[in-house]
């Protein structure tokens, strides 16, 4: 859209292979259909569980049990998505973006094939090219996996509820998806390999996992799944899971309605003739490592978004880096994609926002000795009256001593993480100082305060 | 020799952050605390406005609103309630009222273990360095100190010029304290107190209508807090879709009391140039808040008073025109009347009495928040008054109307969700100001007040990352002027 806008005469490729259960999506990627957005709606449909319970408190009469029904919730989002898929078409329409539903790859310099749906093949050619096609759910390679299991790919769509849920793996997916449905009211139990969000500050991963625990998520630690079986067909149906420890050698077994697989993504860079073009790829991950303006090895072709190698897998950075180098491409720009210190927000049920270092990559990087960690607990006042969880809540900010006490990094759980970090991200990027933090008066009376 | 080293009068936000920070320094402390009866009997416990009739339990019955919409979302979202569902006032008042008491209690048990001497008494000066203390049985007991400091705060002001105005109304001191519901309310003029009550009001089911003389928010005139026609219309708009009923360019003449024991209100409509009447269960007073300072009694030791106002005049020390005498938080002229402005103050000036320190309080950009149905957080410079100081021409205003998420498949309009962020045109293009209007707005504020405080500039907000999805990020993303006229309605994803 941005190159659009420019007179540039552009061409969007967008095609989804369906997952091993069918599900396919429209036009908009991950965030839009099986991400960000979809999974904000399912965990604020959770929060508002957890909201009709404290509403009691606040006065509110209503019979006693409420059940939740996933067709409503899940054809309410689908509704949603369809209008941002649609959105999406309209736009790229109007700004004069040809659009093909048609699968993508190289097969010679500056050419492309585009293959659609019913097999029809069409070749173009192009000045530039971007690639951008994302990542997709990585399966275990374990008997039964494709053909019982299903991933965050399905699961937004699911046509029946998922009811007992096995999900299996510690990524911000995995807690995320086992927040929202333990809070929808269903059995959820996480079955986790090692530790709880890797490369996250481990302090705050572990306060999610116990707050996770204490509200009613049950976790199986240090096991792996080795096979997945059939016991019964149905919408849901029920699978057996066989699992083998990690630390030694017991067996165990457990019966779900539904194994949902959250353990890693990988990039959609191995069939689309990258090798054609002489594109590098990193060989073990799949990543494109690209330069600090998002070029490839090959001088006409360039990445962004979460195929790209050591860059951050969020939508608004694949945003901005996309923006801006059509700008720089186009329009004369300089400004490259700023990775630093990016903010990001794990929508757990207990959220956790944070910024700039962890405590543990701090340490490693400064030295204990130099650096200072302010924290404290606190309260929201919202869940004073229900009387709830007092005491769990968290924040901290991590400083440089040499550096003026520089706000280094920013850690945050509690409730609507992301809006408290956000303007503390921009604060975090002109340097603030825990000065200055001590001299901003709060606004009361709120979190984040 | 005076037997404490500071005295200080008045056991709210302010009073109690200033007395027990002295005593960190191993000071001998003793504060003053008494309330007055509001003239319908109702009064509280340590703590002051914010912990008994303001902030707290104002933000708790917010919450029992949007805890009501949330029921009516939740159906959206696969919830199976039976609709419409009842809201009981005395559940919540119960609840909030505990709550409230054990901050009381908190406070009380905090000051004992700091060693700080607590007097449920009112104050009045009889010298410089003495007080006198007078209990509700009428025991006196005298108190001489090195350095007072004054913290007594305001009350709500009541029209009197109206008949039957104190008699048959009440105030936000009294709102708070209901033990059964206030049935159909009429809040009348406006202030964002009136406007936040009528709105959790409107929320919990009651029949609210504001009356107000001329436009909303107006005759709040501090630097940091001067809200606009804009910000203000967006803010009321919501409100009038959401049920509350406005009476506007309204004012009461008269409040009689009908056998039924209804309140008949009587009023004169400017725009049409009559007169109206209505019934209603309460009439809640709104029109501002006086200082504390009759019985005081400071004429006899001359210290000095804005005489509009009423409020303590100071110097940037807090210092008051008498020496030893200082005085922080809303009594103070000039001053926010914020309770995190108060608890600074009130701190700084006891580290600069006892503790060394000669840092002043920077009342610049002080963020703050409005709790209406939909809130409205804010810093800096209203656009108004950047215009007034830097001229239209040197300010740039970039401004977007936003959805959030959750409205989405909830069906929720989104139509008064806004923001503006205010910045200076020239070179760096320093952020001035920036206005929220949408849910959770003071979370949304406060990370940018510090960026602010930071000194921080358009380009450097463009330059950092949103956090997906959440209404903040769209401030990250504000690129549509307003002197461009282009249409600034952003679509999220």
């Amino acid at each position: 859209q941005e190159a659009a806008k420019y007179e540039k005469k552009v061409m969007v490729l967008d095609f989804v292979k369906p997952t091993p259960q069918g599900s396919s999506w429209g036009l908009g990627g991950t965030c839009v259909n099986v991400g960000c957005i979809p999974k904000k709606l399912m965990h604020q449909a959770a929060l508002l569980g957890q909201a009709l319970q404290d509403s009691r408190k606040f006065g509110w009469q209503f019979t006693e049990e409420v059940k939740h029904n996933w067709m409503t919730m899940t054809e309410s989002v689908q509704n949603y998505i369809g209008s941002l898929n649609w959105g999406y078409r309209v736009a790229l329409r109007d700004n004069k973006v040809t659009y093909e539903n048609a699968y993508g790859e190289f097969v010679g310099p500056h050419t492309i094939k585009a293959t659609n749906k019913r097999g029809v093949e069409k070749l173009y050619t192009a000045e530039r090219f971007l690639i951008a096609t994302g990542e997709r759910p990585r399966y275990l390679g374990i008997p039964g996996d494709k053909e019982y299991c299903i991933s965050s790919d399905d699961l937004f769509s699911l046509p029946y509820c998922p009811g007992k849920t096995l999900v299996v793996g510690a990524s911000y997916v995995a807690l995320e998806c086992a927040g929202f449905l333990a809070g929808l009211g269903l059995d959820v139990t996480v079955m986790v390999r090692s530790i709880l969000l890797r490369g996250f500050d481990q302090d705050m991963a572990n306060k999610i996992g116990e707050y996770m625990k204490e509200h009613g998520v049950n976790f199986i630690r240090e096991f792996v799944p080795t096979k997945v079986e059939q016991l019964e067909e149905g919408t849901p149906g029920r699978l057996k899971v066989t699992a083998k420890s990690t630390t030694g050698d017991q067996i165990i077994e457990g019966e779900y309605n539904t194994v949902l697989l959250a353990i890693r993504r990988d990039p959609c860079t191995r069939n689309i003739g990258l090798d054609k073009v002489g594109v590098n790829i990193n060989e073990k991950t799949g990543k494109i490592p690209v330069s600090d303006e998002e070029q490839t090895n090959v001088p006409y072709i360039y990445a962004v978004g979460d195929i790209l190698q050591d860059k951050l897998e969020l939508t608004p950075v694949a945003i901005q880096a996309g923006r801006l180098l059509v700008r720089r491409l186009y329009a004369g720009a300089t400004t490259k994609c700023d990775y630093v210190n990016v903010p990001t927000t794990v929508f757990t049920p207990l959220e956790y926002g944070a910024c700039g270092y962890s405590e543990e990559t701090a340490v490693e990087k400064f030295g204990e000795e130099n650096i200072e960690v302010y924290h404290s607990h606190f309260w929201p006042l919202e869940w004073t009256v229900p009387s709830r969880d007092n005491n769990k809540c968290y924040a901290k900010i991590i400083c440089n001593i040499q550096d003026n006490e520089r706000v280094i990094g920013f850690h945050v759980l509690g409730p609507n993480a992301g809006e408290v970090t956000q303007g503390f991200a921009a604060a975090i990027k002109c340097g603030m100082t825990k000065e200055q933090l001590d001299n901003t008066i709060g606004i009361h009376p709120v979190c984040a305060e | 020799k005076n037997e404490y080293d500071l005295l200080v009068i008045g056991g709210g936000s302010g009073g109690l952050a200033c007395a027990k920070e002295a005593a960190q320094f191993g000071r001998k402390v003793a504060v003053l605390d008494y309330v007055d009866p509001s003239p319908q009997g109702t009064t509280w416990g340590l703590g002051g406005t914010c912990v008994n009739v303001g902030c707290i339990p104002k933000k708790l019955m917010h919450q029992a609103a949007l805890l009501g919409s949330a029921l009516k979302d939740a159906h959206h979202y696969g919830w199976n309630i039976a609709q419409p569902v009842h809201h009981t006032w005395s559940v919540m008042a119960q609840a909030v009222q505990n709550y409230v008491k054990s901050l009381n209690w908190g406070h009380r048990v905090q000051l004992q273990d700091k060693k700080v001497k607590y007097f449920n008494m009112k104050g009045s000066f009889s010298d410089p360095h003495t007080v006198r203390g007078l209990t509700k049985a009428g025991k006196e007991t005298i108190v001489t100190a090195d350095n007072i400091v004054i913290a007594t705060g305001g009350r709500p002001k009541y029209p009197t010029h109206i008949a039957g105005a104190l008699q048959y109304g009440i105030t936000s001191d009294d709102l708070f304290w209901l033990k059964e519901s206030p049935g159909k309310t009429l809040p009348s003029f406006i202030l964002n107190v009136s406007l936040e009550c009528a709105g959790f009001l409107t929320g919990i089911g009651l029949d609210t209508a504001v009356m107000m003389r001329s436009i909303p928010l107006r005759g709040f005139d501090q630097a940091s807090m001067e809200y606009l026609t804009q910000m203000a219309s967006l803010v009321t708009e919501h409100m009038e879709s959401y049920g509350t009923k406005f009476l506007k360019r309204c004012f009461p003449t008269k409040v009689e009391k009908l056998e039924s024991n209804r309140l008949q209100v009587t009023w004169k409509n400017t725009d049409l140039g009559t007169e109206e009447t209505d019934s209603f269960d309460t009439v809640m007073w709104a029109v501002g808040r006086a200082p504390d300072t009759k019985t005081l009694n400071l004429e006899t030791v001359g210290v000095k008073t804005n005489s509009e106002t009423g409020k303590i005049i100071v110097d940037a020390s807090e210092a008051t025109s008498v020496p030893h005498i200082y005085a922080i938080g809303d009594i103070t002229e000039g001053r926010p009347e914020l309770t995190p402005t108060a608890i600074a103050a009130g701190k700084l000036l006891a580290q600069r009495l006892f503790g060394q320190s000669s840092e002043l309080m920077d009342y610049d950009s002080v963020p703050t928040t409005v709790f209406t149905p939909l809130e409205y957080g804010c810093v800096g410079l209203s656009e108004e008054a950047a215009v007034q100081r830097h001229g239209s021409d040197n300010i740039e205003v970039f401004h977007a109307y936003y959805k959030p998420l959750e409205f989405t498949v909830a069906e929720r309009d989104a139509t008064q969700c806004y923001m503006k962020m205010v910045c200076l045109r020239e070179r760096e293009q320093r952020i001035l100001g920036l206005h929220f209007i949408g849910p959770n707005a003071g979370e949304v504020i406060q990370g940018f007040a510090l960026g602010i405080k930071c000194g921080a500039t358009y380009p450097q907000l463009m330059k950092t990352v949103g956090i997906h999805p959440t209404c903040a990020e769209e401030v990250t993303k504000l690129h549509i002027t307003k002197r461009s006229g282009l249409d600034a309605t952003v679509t999220g994803c």
